[in-house]
């Protein structure tokens, strides 16, 4: 049973791979954008040491770490799982002896780790010669920033389906994709760090779970977040991924009555 | 002039055409305009967040970034109302529709302009506009009888720059079939003309500047409104280096399309 499951990883991983060149240029468009973001700050910094508790160094090396984890847990699950309804494929699928929205997170796993071998490991190592970056010493902190990383894929992809489901209800699921795309990115801490935002969108934030995809595990990488607060970081994470499978549960229930495929 | 007519009437019954298939899908066309100002949104929101604990960029106020910003909006989204050919590899080259459009008279880059239209887009443009004027007044800055002419060559002039480029990215897939992900990259750097070039270091300020004009879609032709003229003739150099990208890309495109020999099959 775990095995099929397992191939379906191994499956998508060997398609990544064929398609790998793509991926060379994906590190140029990262180490750019890391680049761009990184001069944005050292302005934004000017002469000031520190802003909200964040150094000049911290913060590039947030910046770099939470680009190369995105690498990581971003896929696209929402538009796969949206054109497969849309087009009809989702029946031949749900009728097999799987769970589909199982197979898809393993699918979305598989390309995960592609990204995290071929993509996130090169990238670091290039961008930690072109930028000031500290990593941390304590390996600890390495072992706890994979897991927390891990636990970034599943809720993202977690709000991956949840939207791409949306495709049952809504005859355009464009609209609900790009806006959580855009409120992932931006909410999630990768283009602002939650501490900049204003005190009252923090305290919503924190009921949020966008803050547990990039926030969280870059603090952690940073050394913002240390001791005993890393295990409440971690434990906000399973929460919010144990918490995210009732609404997928009940939008899949509620799916698959409303499935009408035509033609066939 | 003939010819220029027959290009205006095929833009009327495109557009005529377009008009019909998405009024058949209403929603299509809200939603495509939300999604485009979300993402300006997210951009104005990233400013506006960092303005909260800087005073300064680089010595740019947080109007004149704005502004700016305005002006980005403007050129970029009158630019996606009128070319709009991103899938353009696999649309025209792999699945061989180029050989449709070859067979027609009209030049083939304005048929592949036309078929793919996004007027949606202007939304983003009209918005541009507002913030452009509301920080304009918020910065107090004077009005001259030009100002208004002087727009309308800028970002005619940032059009170009945008033409031109991506017409050659475009062209790109007559001499190679293979995917390179260079539009994406060029896309991302793209961005970073919105911004004041002066923050960047001497390499990106250079691609900016003279490789890639991106800065000339954004920061230079704004800084002629803001009065900010250290260089001062940097500003007109827009309409130039427009011509001059316009040229490039178009000529690149002619010679693909001259050694295009079809996808086969």
């Amino acid at each position: 049973m775990i095995s099929m499951y397992l191939d379906f990883v191994r499956i998508r991983f060997l398609m990544m791979l064929a398609y790998r060149v793509n991926y060379y240029s994906g590190i140029v468009i990262y180490a750019i954008n890391i680049g761009a973001y990184y001069f944005l700050w050292k302005a934004i910094f000017g002469e000031a040491e520190t802003l909200q508790g964040f150094t000049v160094i911290q913060m590039s090396t947030y910046v770099a770490v939470s680009w190369m984890a995105r690498a990581f847990y971003f896929n696209n699950l929402d538009r796969e799982i949206s054109n497969e309804i849309v087009d009809g494929s989702v029946a031949i699928q749900i009728i097999r002896p799987y769970s589909y929205l199982f197979v898809k997170m393993m699918q979305g796993f598989g390309e995960g780790l592609f990204r995290l071998l071929l993509f996130m490991v090169p990238g670091m190592i290039v961008v930690s010669f072109i930028f000031p970056i500290e990593l941390p010493k304590d390996p600890m902190q390495w072992i706890v920033f994979f897991v927390m990383i891990w636990f970034s894929f599943l809720i993202n992809s977690q709000l991956n389906i949840l939207t791409g489901l949306g495709a049952f209800f809504f005859e355009n699921n464009q609209g609900l994709m790009t806006m959580k795309r855009i409120m992932v990115d931006l909410l999630s801490g990768v283009v602002v760090p939650i501490a900049f935002f204003p005190g009252w969108a923090i305290s919503v934030l924190n009921w949020l779970p966008f803050q547990a995809i990039t926030y969280l595990p870059g603090s952690v990488f940073t050394g913002r977040i240390e001791g005993a607060d890393v295990w409440n970081a971690l434990l906000v994470q399973v929460a919010w991924t144990v918490v995210l499978i009732i609404p997928i549960m009940l939008v899949w229930r509620a799916a698959r009555r409303r499935l009408f495929v035509q033609g066939g | 002039m003939s010819r220029f007519a027959f290009m205006v009437s095929l833009y009327r019954d495109y557009f005529a055409n377009y008009m019909k298939t998405k009024l058949s899908y209403r929603a299509d066309f809200l939603v495509e305009v939300l999604s485009d100002l979300m993402f300006n949104g997210l951009n104005l929101v990233f400013i506006f967040i960092v303005f909260m604990h800087t005073p300064s960029l680089g010595n740019w106020s947080e109007a004149e970034v704005v502004f700016v910003y305005g002006y980005f909006m403007i050129a970029s989204g009158l630019f996606s109302t009128f070319f709009s050919a991103w899938n353009f590899s696999e649309r025209y080259i792999v699945k061989g529709e180029m050989d449709r459009v070859l067979t027609r008279p009209a030049h083939s880059l304005s048929q592949v302009m036309l078929e793919n239209m996004d007027p949606p887009s202007i939304v983003g443009a009209i918005v541009g506009l507002v913030i452009m004027i509301t920080s304009w007044s918020t910065l107090g800055l004077p009005f001259h009888w030009y100002d208004p002419l002087v727009l309308i060559v800028m970002v005619l002039g940032s059009c170009f720059i945008y033409m031109g480029i991506y017409t050659a990215m475009s062209a790109i897939s007559f001499y190679s079939d293979a995917p390179t992900g260079i539009g994406p990259l060029i896309y991302n750097i793209q961005n970073y003309g919105r911004y004041p070039v002066e923050i960047y270091n001497k390499t990106i300020k250079f691609l900016l500047t003279w490789l890639l004009p991106f800065a000339f879609v954004g920061v230079y032709p704004a800084s002629f409104f803001l009065g900010r003229l250290d260089e001062w003739w940097m500003p007109w150099l827009t309409p130039v280096v427009g011509i001059v990208v316009l040229s490039l890309g178009l000529g690149f495109w002619n010679y693909g399309v001259k050694r295009y020999r079809g996808a086969g099959s």
